[in-house]
């Protein structure tokens, strides 16, 4: 077979015909990455924490569509009570001993038995940077989407009742569909 | 066109930009405003947020501990 001499007519074909086929591809391929921010929290470190919320709140303030899963140490993050009523011993252990809420959060370095994260809370306090309960409901108000882990919360008892109003619940199909089409990335 | 104020002092990272990202909303397009921030962090940030956000930064000047910018709402 010999190759017939290449045209204008015969190349602007050939074009035409390759945009077809990718843009076919291409929707074949799934979304494309969106403009999202996708974090798993599995840290439940006041310090932690705060670069969670400080990246998920700067990713929101830059237009950003953002996405924060919440599991295992992390539940702590969107806890509002704890409650032991109805619940097994084991699950009353796990309540009294996580942190009953972001407020009560403890440091993952220089913890010092309580005494780190009161020092940073002073630090911080003194340069009027914003508390974590008031960066999580400032995330809720712009539109950060809050996904509980529900096998986790089903492991250690916590209730819904016990978490923030306005969450999403799921498992990991639900993080790994939110990440897929991320462009960001983050486990903390 | 308008301007508006907004004084982010005191303010730390990411709060000023969290502040110009509503503030921003709540104005026309051509329209400015004029962002005086102390966070150490604002003058690259509110250039990365003005690449991201497709805004302008018409201009940035600082006084002491104060960053004064300028931004013009694009799209």
């Amino acid at each position: 077979m010999t190759t017939p001499p290449i045209t204008p007519e015969l190349e602007a074909l050939v074009a035409r015909l390759v945009d077809a086929r990718v843009e076919a591809r291409l929707q074949q391929s799934g979304a494309p990455a969106t403009n999202r921010a996708s974090l798993l929290v599995f840290s439940g470190d006041m310090d932690r924490l705060f670069a969670a919320l400080t990246v998920a709140l700067a990713s929101a303030a830059s237009g950003m569509e953002v996405s924060m899963y919440f599991t295992f140490w992390g539940l702590t993050a969107l806890r509002k009570r704890k409650t032991f009523a109805g619940k097994s011993l084991g699950e009353k252990v796990v309540a009294m001993m996580l942190p009953s809420g972001p407020a009560s959060a403890g440091t993952s370095q220089w913890h010092l038995g309580g005494i780190g994260p009161r020092f940073f809370k002073h630090l911080m306090q003194r340069r009027h940077v914003e508390t974590l309960p008031n960066m999580i409901a400032l995330a809720q108000e712009m539109g950060v989407r809050m996904i509980a882990c529900e096998m986790s919360m089903d492991v250690m008892g916590i209730r819904r009742d016990e978490l923030l109003d306005g969450l999403v619940y799921g498992g990991a199909a639900t993080y790994v569909a939110d990440a897929a089409g991320a462009k960001i990335t983050l486990f903390v | 066109m308008a301007n508006l104020e907004l004084d982010c002092r005191g303010m730390n990272c990411p709060m000023p930009i969290v502040r110009v990202s509503r503030a921003v909303r709540n104005i026309a397009i051509g329209d400015t405003i004029t962002v005086m921030a102390d966070d150490p962090s604002f003058p690259p940030d509110i250039e990365a947020w003005v690449r991201m956000t497709g805004q302008t930064l018409r201009s940035i000047t600082s006084a002491g501990t104060t960053r004064t910018a300028v931004i013009e709402r694009c799209t």
